[in-house]
Parts: structure tokens; C-alpha cells; sequence
């Protein structure tokens, strides 16, 4: 006997956030809905509110980008990197997605009692390395160290000032349909070594994760002439969700192409057995350009040339001004929309 | 329901059929699998693979299929 | 990615289709069974390349969904007892039960962990002896031979800290149900094939000579799901009510016959509940009387909840493929996946989700008025 269809009712949640979870952090829609609906509004400055890799401020003559991020990668050891490249490769990054070079940095270390020395020095030669590689120097620090249990071994928090080298500087405002959307290399990498040490899901892989500082890679760009209209860099959330905010804040259609999307083998054979999707896995090596049309070969040449670009590609277009959503044309010739996360993005079974 | 994914048996271990297992890779991403289920498979094969547990070889010849069948509709519709 | 890559080619795909439209004389209504076919038609825009007058409805086929509320709430309980390891599948952790979902439970303080495999729960409860470790089991068919195989391994490296909260369920007799619905519209089923990798397709001869419906067990790229509506097409066509196998290169007639043996010997057939439908017969598994001591509701003190329910969602008229997501008042309004009403939205292969993901609003009323 079928259940009488008036019985149906659907189960309400109650999930409405009362305390942090996890997917505040995943760089998805929860993410966005703390910093606009808290941090925006309360900070409230436009520097802030321009909603770039970096903040930007203006100092004398010069034009100052600003950045800070925290780094919590659990295990802090990951095949290609460790917290140490990370936190460097992500101030890098997130500058240079400002057109800025990276001058000063800072860190703050927040130690679990308990962690070793030896695991603390690696972190501390690879902070040192990694930031005299790129002619950035460290210049203010900080270390507290929480009782064990309340830390996962080691937090770095870093924060980086770097010389914006072009005028006008970057920024989704500056996009105009048809300009050509390019990635420096392929995606999902970082996401991918990180997840094959987590318990319950472990497996072996060759990947390494792509971490690394582009600022030199977008410099020779620069110094080639290429007008680079909009830089994002895809972290957390992966190279969808740095595409759907670039779309949202200029108001226009993205316009991707799935096969023209750069995936390594390995990556697409573990998002395929855990049931992601590449398109939101991390990278920590990797920039999104927008370029002129005309430019597009010519970016795409000087990308490829350098060591860190030899996968980029070109994977999309700007279309339509007015309307702000990433659309997808499948490998099948079908299109889809890309979107925001809900929440981080988990292994899913069935 | 159900997310289950064809990889390539590399190497099998262990003589009890229940615990039986095999590394299986998947575009080179590798993974300890139980081939407590399926006795029949031998290292070369293709085996679908779902939530750990390996369910079924892959038929190659069964594969072609769908190709098959689509280069007939090809003929019938010309 | 061999056995995955060549079938999402664009040519084939749209031969298919084209052959699908060149078959179809008038109007048929079919239902692909399966939440992970749901998911592929969605992201890769399979609907969106058929002919006119020929209707996809979703149905009941993720497991995550139908898993009741009552059942998440005994899983969070455990999760939230001192001592006690929660395990399960990552979109089984995001889905509320009456007072949030096993996420919000590690938010507050529970021990949950996300798995791959069932068989990574061995290595939970070796590696922490002083705890209990509970594997929430859920899923269909495919899914209960992992479960199965817990159990046996368990048993046989005589674990003692573990248990298992099971809430299997089984697709036959909730295909039955759809059938039986005097309102039914269904015509046509593709039968979910990873089900049938485990079961077979024997079961499927009686519903298909008896209700009069073609049923085609098919797999989940978009060629196989394209070749599956194909041969369900041209069933309806033909007038023809017979169990195809289009995913012959996986599904045995007889299925795995190990698997379901590990199946009957650990599990027995008893009613269940799904959620957002309400009780089916015979449509679920719990642990068979040789296998009681692995029970985690004997271990555990857990009260069985009433769920409070949102009037407004139409979960459960979605699940049974009566409506399409976007026909209910709440969908992108009030549910969405940050703030869902119902399953459905909440798992990412739940119907309401993947429509909410893969396309807008305005992109899914055109389907439904074309």
C-alpha cells in the first residue's frame, strides 16, 4: 500500500548557523555570507569593500597592496610543500594578483605545546627560503604557543605589503566582453596531495601540490606589455568560486570551456573516485588572468614560457556585461552553470 | 546512489577470500581495495570499485557496446 | 580515464540524441531511479538535448535523502556521547536531522569522521581501543555488501569496539510504491546500474511483466544514459515491457553473487521508513539476529525523535518523481544549499541541489514549459 501522498512532509532544518562550522572557513557561500553580512558592514572601508586578493591604499605616491591570511593546513607536512612555502606562496600570490611586488612580510606562529623543534625549524627555513627567493623580506613576527589540544600543531598568520607597479591597477572593473580568461597552469593540485593524507580517505599519488610564488611569473607578463585587466588566485573553494566572485563583482557572464580546462590525470582519477569536482579543489600555485582579446596568445605564450606556467591555457571568455553568473559548456556540448559551494566540499559516496 | 568508479588492478594480496585485497589505480591515483567479493578478478583487470569494495570486472568486449549500437543507428538512419 | 572519458564525447552524445528524437512519435514520461544519474543529467545538461514531450522525473534513488530524520538524530546522539566515534560518508555528515546535521554535531564538540570505505572504520576502532567506534551505514544495494564486509571483517579480528547504526534501504520495492500510486506517471524506468552490479536484474522481470513498464538498467556516463533512454524509448515505442541491461559492460544477469550472500547472511529484510515518503514494506535492511551484537542501538541509549517538518517543502513529491524541484514555493527562496528545508537540497546528489547548482532558475522553467 503507497503512503498517503498528504502524509508527505519534508524534514526542516534547523541549521541556521548559531555557531561556526567548518563550512564558514570553505570558501563557499557560508564563507560569504560572514564577511558580508558581518565583516563588510562592520569594518566598513572601501579598500575592504573593493573585495580583492589585497587591499589597496594609496601612501604618499605610491600605491600600497595589503594582504593578510591565516594557515591551517592540517597535516602542516604535504607532498610539494609545507605550511612554511604556503604561507609565503599565499602573500606572494595574493599581492601579486594586485599587480603588486612583494616587499615586507609579517608572521605570527601559534604553537600546540608539544610540537617538535625540528618540525618548527623546517617551517621556520622554509618561511626564510621561500620569502628571500622573491626578494620579500620578513619584518615582524609573533609567537604563542596554546596549551596542547587547542591547536593542531602549528598556525601561521601572514601578512604582506607590496608596490603596485601599474596605474590603473587591476580589478574586476576593469573587464570588457570578449576578453580572454587564461589560468597559469592546471588545477586541483594542492587540494588533491592534501587530501590523499587525510585518515579515511588515504591514497597514493604522485601529485605534489602546485604550490608556489607567481610573482615573478606575473611580472615577466607585465614587462611583455600585457594588459592584465583582472588577477585572482584561486586558493580555497578552487578556480570556481575565484571565477564566480570575478563575475559577480563585474557584473558579467564567464563564459568557460570544460576540455580546455587544465587537469592532470591524477587529479581527475581522484575526483572522480571521491566524487568532486576538480573546478573546486584548491590551488596555491595557480592565477586566473583576464586579458584583452588580442592579447590572448601573446599572454598565453609568455605564461607557457615560464616554469610555473607550462600547463596554462585559455579557458574562457567575458561574455555578456549585466549579469553575473559563470557558465560551463561540457564536454558533451551542453552548458551548465557554475556556483558557489555550500559549505567545504566533501567526499561524497553515493 | 551509489558513486562507483572503474581502476586497474595492479597487484592483489592475501590467500583468506574475505580479506583479500588489491591496489587498484585510478588515472595513477592508487587505493587499497577488498576483493573479498569478487574471486574472479585477476591482476590486468578493470574492476568497479565502490566505497572500497571492488563489485564487478569490467567487460571489455561489452564496453564497445555503445559504440556498436550507435554506428547501427548510423547506418539505419542513412 | 578509460571506461569513464570515452563516454562524454560530444559527437556520440549528440547522435544519441538524435536518434532518441528520430524514435519518439508522442509524449512519454520516464524516471531515471538514481540520485548519481540524476547528477550527471543535471551537469551535463542530458535533459536539455531530448525532444520535446519526453519528460525525465527524478527519483528516488539518494540514499542520503531518504535516510530518516529520526535515523540522523540516533547518529548525532552517538556522535555527541563521550568517548563514542561517529563514521560515515562525507555527504551523509551535511544532511539535518531534527536539530542540525552531523557537521553541526563535530561543531559542537562530536566526534565525527568522514570515510571512504566502510573497511576504514577497522582501522578507526584499532587505532582507538579505549572508544567505541559507531559506522552510520547507509545506502542502497551497492552500498550493503561494503557494509556487510565491516561486519564480517569485525567479527572475524573479534573488534569489540565496534558497532554499526544501519539504516539500508532497497530499490525494488520503493520502485513498486511509485508504481502503485494512483497518481502514478511513470511509463518508463532506467534501473540504477551500480544497484544491479551487486543484485542483478532478476528482480526487476515481475515489476516490469506485472505493472507494464519497460525498465533498462543503465549506467551513469552520459552515453550510457543516453543509450538508456534510447532502448526505453523505443520499449514505450513498441509497446514493449521488458528488463534491458545497457550496462552490460558491469551488471552480470545474476549480479555478484558473493556480495548478496555476505548481504543475506548479515542482514535481514524488514520495513523502513524513508523520509520524505513514509514507511514501504520490505524496503530496507537491519542486522540479522546472528549479528545483533553489533547493533550501536544496543550499546547506546538513543530515543527515537519526532521530526518537526516544514509544510511548505515538497520533498517528498519530489523524490517520488511526482514534482520537479523548482516547482516548489521554497526552492532559491527560503531552501537553498546554505540554508536547506529538505534532503534533497542538502546532499549534492539530491534532485533539489543539483538543480540549484547546475543551472538557474529561469534556465529550469524553460524545461519544463518545453
Amino acid at each position: 500500500m503507497p503512503p498517503d501522498p498528504s502524509s508527505i512532509v519534508c524534514p526542516v532544518s534547523t541549521a541556521d548557523a548559531e555557531v561556526i562550522t567548518l563550512g564558514h572557513g570553505g570558501g563557499g557561500g557560508l564563507t560569504r555570507s560572514l564577511i558580508e553580512g558581518m565583516f563588510l558592514p562592520a569594518f566598513a572601508d572601501p579598500a575592504l569593500e573593493a573585495r580583492l586578493d589585497a587591499g589597496m591604499v594609496d601612501l604618499g605616491d605610491a600605491r600600497l597592496a595589503f594582504t593578510t591570511d591565516t594557515y591551517v593546513v592540517s597535516p602542516p607536512f604535504f607532498a610539494g610543500g609545507d605550511i612554511g612555502m604556503l604561507a609565503v606562496h599565499g602573500t606572494v600570490n595574493d599581492l601579486a594578483a594586485c599587480a603588486a611586488r612583494p616587499l615586507f612580510m609579517s608572521v605570527g606562529l601559534i604553537l600546540e605545546e608539544g610540537f617538535p623543534m625540528s618540525s618548527l625549524r623546517r617551517v621556520v627555513e622554509s618561511l626564510a627560503r621561500e620569502a628571500a627567493a622573491v626578494g620579500m623580506r620578513i619584518v615582524a613576527g609573533d609567537t604563542k604557543v596554546v596549551e596542547r589540544g587547542k591547536g593542531d600543531g602549528i598556525f601561521v598568520s601572514a601578512s604582506g605589503i607590496g608596490l603596485v607597479q601599474v596605474d590603473p591597477r587591476p580589478g574586476p572593473d576593469r573587464i570588457e566582453e570578449g576578453d580572454a580568461i587564461l589560468v597559469s597552469g592546471d588545477i586541483g593540485r594542492h587540494g588533491v596531495a592534501v587530501l590523499a593524507t587525510r585518515e579515511g580517505l588515504a591514497f597514493e599519488t604522485e601529485i605534489e601540490s602546485d604550490t608556489a610564488p607567481l610573482w615573478d611569473l606575473v611580472q615577466a607578463l607585465l614587462d611583455a606589455g600585457i594588459e592584465l585587466r583582472c588577477m585572482r588566485d584561486p586558493t580555497r573553494g578552487g578556480a570556481a568560486t575565484a571565477l564566480v566572485e570575478i563575475a559577480e563583482m563585474a557584473q558579467c557572464t564567464i563564459e568557460l570551456d570544460e576540455p580546455a580546462v587544465p587537469v592532470e590525470p591524477q587529479v581527475q582519477g581522484a575526483c572522480e573516485l571521491l566524487g568532486l569536482d576538480p573546478l573546486y579543489v584548491a590551488c596555491e600555485g595557480r592565477m586566473l588572468f583576464v586579458i584583452p582579446p588580442g592579447q590572448a596568445s601573446a599572454a598565453l605564450a609568455g605564461i607557457r614560457s615560464h616554469p610555473l606556467g607550462r600547463s596554462g591555457a585559455v579557458i574562457g571568455r567575458v561574455g555578456e556585461r549585466g549579469t553575473a553568473r559563470v557558465l560551463m559548456r561540457s564536454s558533451i556540448g551542453s552548458t551548465r552553470i557554475i556556483d558557489l559551494l555550500s559549505g567545504e566540499q566533501l567526499p561524497r559516496i553515493c | 546512489m551509489c558513486l562507483a568508479l572503474p581502476g586497474l588492478l595492479l597487484e592483489m594480496r592475501g590467500d583468506d577470500p574475505l580479506t583479500t585485497v588489491g591496489r587498484v589505480s585510478f588515472n595513477g591515483i592508487v587505493r587499497e581495495v577488498s576483493l573479498g567479493f569478487l574471486p574472479e578478478a585477476r591482476i590486468g583487470d578493470y574492476v568497479v570499485v565502490h566505497a572500497g569494495i571492488a563489485l564487478s570486472v569490467v567487460d571489455a568486449e561489452e564496453a564497445a557496446r555503445v559504440f556498436r549500437e550507435l554506428g547501427l543507428l548510423g547506418e539505419a538512419a542513412s | 580515464m578509460k571506461y569513464v572519458d570515452e563516454y562524454r564525447t560530444a559527437d556520440a552524445a549528440k547522435r544519441y540524441a538524435e536518434a532518441i528524437a528520430r524514435a519518439v512519435t508522442r509524449p512519454w514520461t520516464i524516471m531515471e531511479v538514481c540520485g548519481g544519474q540524476t547528477h550527471a543529467i543535471v551537469r551535463f545538461g542530458l535533459d536539455q538535448m531530448l525532444p520535446p514531450g519526453l519528460s525525465l522525473l527524478h527519483g528516488p534513488g539518494c540514499p542520503v535523502c531518504v535516510t530518516p530524520a529520526a535515523a540522523i538524530d540516533q547518529a548525532i546522539a552517538v556522535a555527541m556521547t563521550p568517548g563514542a566515534i561517529l563514521c560515515s560518508f562525507g555527504d551523509m555528515v551535511r544532511v539535518p536531522g531534527t536539530g542540525g546535521s552531523l557537521l553541526d554535531a563535530r561543531a559542537r564538540g562530536g566526534d565525527v569522521r568522514v570515510l571512504y570505505s566502510p573497511l576504514d572504520a577497522l582501522a578507526v576502532a584499532r587505532a582507538a581501543p579505549e572508544r567505541e567506534v559507531v559506522f552510520f551505514a547507509v545506502g542502497f544495494e551497492t552500498t550493503a555488501p561494503a557494509t556487510a564486509m565491516l561486519v564480517l571483517q569485525a567479527e572475524r579480528a573479534g573488534l569489540r569496539n565496534l558497532s554499526l547504526l544501519v539504516s539500508h534501504v532497497l530499490v525494488p520495492p520503493a520502485i513498486e510504491a511509485i508504481l502503485a500510486a494512483p497518481d502514478n506517471r511513470v511509463q518508463g524506468f532506467l534501473a540504477a546500474g551500480h544497484v544491479c552490479t551487486v543484485m542483478g536484474v532478476e528482480a526487476y522481470g515481475p515489476i516490469a511483466r506485472n505493472r507494464r513498464v519497460p525498465i533498462v538498467v543503465t549506467g551513469f556516463e552520459p552515453l550510457d544514459l543516453l543509450q538508456g533512454i534510447h532502448m526505453c524509448v523505443r520499449q514505450l515505442e513498441a509497446g514493449r515491457c521488458e528488463v534491458e541491461n545497457q550496462y552490460s559492460r558491469t551488471v552480470r544477469p545474476e549480479g555478484n553473487p558473493a556480495a548478496r550472500r555476505a548481504v543475506d547472511t548479515v542482514f535481514e529484510i524488514v520495513t523502513v521508513s524513508w523520509r520524505g515518503i513514509g514507511a514501504i514494506a520490505q524496503s530496507g535492511l537491519a542486522l540479522s539476529r546472528d549479528y545483533t551484537a553489533f547493533d550501536a542501538r544496543g550499546r547506546f541509549a538513543l530515543q527515537k525523535p519526532i521530526a518537526a517538518e516544514d509544510p511548505i517543502c515538497i520533498a517528498g513529491d519530489v523524490l517520488r518523481g511526482r514534482r520537479l524541484p523548482h516547482q516548489c514555493p521554497a526552492y532559491a527562496v527560503r531552501c537553498t544549499p546554505d540554508h536547506p528545508l529538505g534532503a534533497p537540497m542538502v546532499s549534492s546528489e539530491g534532485a533539489c541541489a543539483a538543480y540549484f547548482r547546475y543551472r538557474d532558475g529561469a534556465a529550469a522553467a524553460r524545461a519544463v514549459q518545453g
